[in-house]
């Protein structure tokens, strides 16, 4: 059974990696399995400068999920270089850098450190994290604003670039349209949904920044939805993210038109929740009749 | 090291008002806990798990004693649970009280409500080693005194109440003058509280236990976080905590 796929700077053993945000550097995970076992890594979001974040409390749990509102909480993308990437370097497994930035300038900046860096096989350009004030989201909620984001970010990286899409807009296929023309070479999608959560004993929203990005089970139909709409509607390859726990939900993905998928909140539940899907997936390939990932993509449109 | 272990709930009581000591078999957990770590448990029906600290340990038995409050869903559901029952947890999470003082010094406990339970363990773990103790354990009222017996074992120990209905009348500062001498302290409980009690005793070494919402639990996803001194830098509860030297971190 054939788990490989091969995606523009990406040869990935088997379709199944963190997602950005929710395994941190990897550090923590190598203490339960070996990082090698991965499809690949998204590495937690790089901005120029350190950045702290917002206050706490940063997570609330939610029926079948979670919002968090960490706001791009990392040391910034030199730091990053310096510190994070050695490591994941010790491993055979692809490592995309996700990027952010408040402003063209920043993800221009951010975007071109990684060029010097030989480990580092592709980007993600997350133009739509909710959780901060400046920046992020306005870049993923304006078709016009995501195309410019994803050229200026194409000019300045010699690196494959993958745009991640906010499920927070009225029309998904514009987005993706929007971000092909300007050169991506993959989407990423779907980043977290908005939501609230209020405090009954404080009578106030529980989240310290009041709103925060629904992740877990509770989004996974938003993300097959809009996966299957936009894989009829534009011909890049999309790796995909929503609520994935098991290999069952990861056939779902492919199924809808996904070429790779990220598992996220399922982390902290399981920490083995990557490898226990990479193993659970032939099973489930075959199960379902299929002889490879490969076979499986795109298979749910008529 | 952290691993992902089943434990066998062997046994369960209400010791106050909300209050539950669920007693937990695993070999591995019980055998390489430290005092001031904490699992991180997973519970039927929810998406996050729930950090609960350790409040005693029996080597022999390969057991760990939680207490923890109802309050909400998870702990309704961590309650709900029955004997024989099995619970998934992390553990032992995070780094634990060091147990620095010298043989014949004092330490002063000083715990809030359902911050006492990693200071019992610690308690113990001191009295082994020959240190003398002092508790000042704080509750909102008289029904939610526990483990008032245990500590007097230990040393001895102020109990005081927020509504004088046991103990003393006030908060755990309010007695803080009639300790006497001592050359450390060790404080969990509600954050007014640790913030009081480090203002007050700012120039006793003294180590802290905070407790935040968490996401993973592991130290990946920078949900309990709190500003590091000097300004700046972070911790992450989960992992470079739950503890802290009262000089490592800023309460808000």
């Amino acid at each position: 059974m054939s788990l490989a796929v091969e995606l523009p700077g990406l040869s990935l053993k088997n379709p199944i990696m963190p997602a950005s945000g929710c395994f941190g550097f990897g550090r923590e995970y190598s203490e339960f399995y070996d990082l090698n076992r991965l499809g690949a890594i998204i590495m937690k979001a790089a901005t120029k400068q350190a950045r702290f974040g917002n206050q706490t409390p940063r997570v609330a749990e939610t029926a079948a999920g979670m919002l968090n509102a960490i706001g791009l909480q990392n040391p910034g993308v030199d730091k990053i270089i310096e510190n994070e990437v050695p490591f994941l370097a010790n491993y055979a497994t692809p490592i995309i850098a996700n990027i952010a930035g408040s402003t063209l300038e920043e993800y221009k900046e951010v975007a071109s450190a990684f060029n010097a860096v030989k480990e580092v096989a592709a980007l993600e350009l997350n133009i739509s994290c909710p959780n901060v004030k400046e920046g992020g989201i306005q870049f993923g909620t304006d078709p016009e604003m995501a195309a410019k984001v994803t050229s200026v970010v194409k000019e300045s990286s010699n690196l494959p670039v993958y745009v991640k899409l906010s499920p927070n807009v009225v029309d998904i296929v514009a987005m993706a349209k929007a971000v092909e023309q300007a050169g991506a070479d993959g989407l990423s999608m779907i980043n977290t949904v908005t939501g609230m959560q209020i405090h009954l004993p404080s009578k106030q929203p529980l989240l310290a920044n009041q709103t925060g990005g629904l992740s877990g089970p509770a989004i996974k139909p938003i993300a097959i939805r809009m996966i299957y709409e936009v894989k009829q509607c534009v011909s890049l390859p999309i790796i995909g993210m929503g609520g994935i726990t098991t290999a069952i939900d990861v056939l779902e993905f492919l199924l809808a038109g996904a070429s790779a998928v990220a598992v996220g909140t399922a982390n902290f539940q399981n920490p083995f929740a990557c490898t226990e899907i990479i193993e659970e997936l032939p099973n489930t390939l075959q199960t379902y009749g299929f002889a490879s990932v490969k076979d499986a993509i795109g298979e749910g449109i008529k | 090291m952290m691993r992902k272990e089943n434990m066998i709930i062997k046994h369960t009581r209400i010791i106050a008002l909300d209050t539950i000591e669920m007693v937990l078999e695993n070999e591995y957990i019980s055998q390489n806990a430290v005092p001031g770590q904490f699992l991180h448990l997973l519970l039927t029906g929810h998406m996050l798990r729930r950090p609960i600290s350790i409040a005693q340990v029996n080597k022999q038995e390969n057991t760990v004693t939680i207490l923890f409050k109802v309050v909400g869903e998870g702990t309704r559901t961590l309650a709900s649970n029955s004997i024989g029952s099995t619970i998934n947890a992390l553990g032992p999470s995070g780094n634990g009280f060091p147990l620095e003082p010298n043989a014949h010094s004092t330490a002063l406990i000083i715990g809030g409500g359902i911050g006492i339970p990693p200071l019992y363990y610690l308690a113990n773990e001191l009295t082994k080693k020959k240190i003398n103790i002092v508790s000042v354990l704080g509750f909102q009222s008289k029904d939610y005194v526990f483990y008032e017996n245990k500590f007097k074992q230990l040393g001895r120990s102020i109990i005081v109440t927020n509504d004088g209905s046991y103990g003393e009348k006030g908060f755990v500062t309010n007695v803080l003058d009639q300790i006497g001498a001592f050359d450390c302290f060790y404080s969990c409980g509600p954050l007014p509280m640790l913030k009081a009690i480090t203002t007050q005793l700012k120039d006793i070494p003294g180590y802290i236990s905070l407790e935040e919402r968490m996401g993973c639990g592991v130290g990946a996803c920078f949900a309990c976080v709190i500003p590091a001194v000097p300004s700046g830098g972070y911790k992450k509860i989960c992992h470079d905590g739950p503890v802290f030297h009262t000089k490592e971190v800023q309460l808000s």
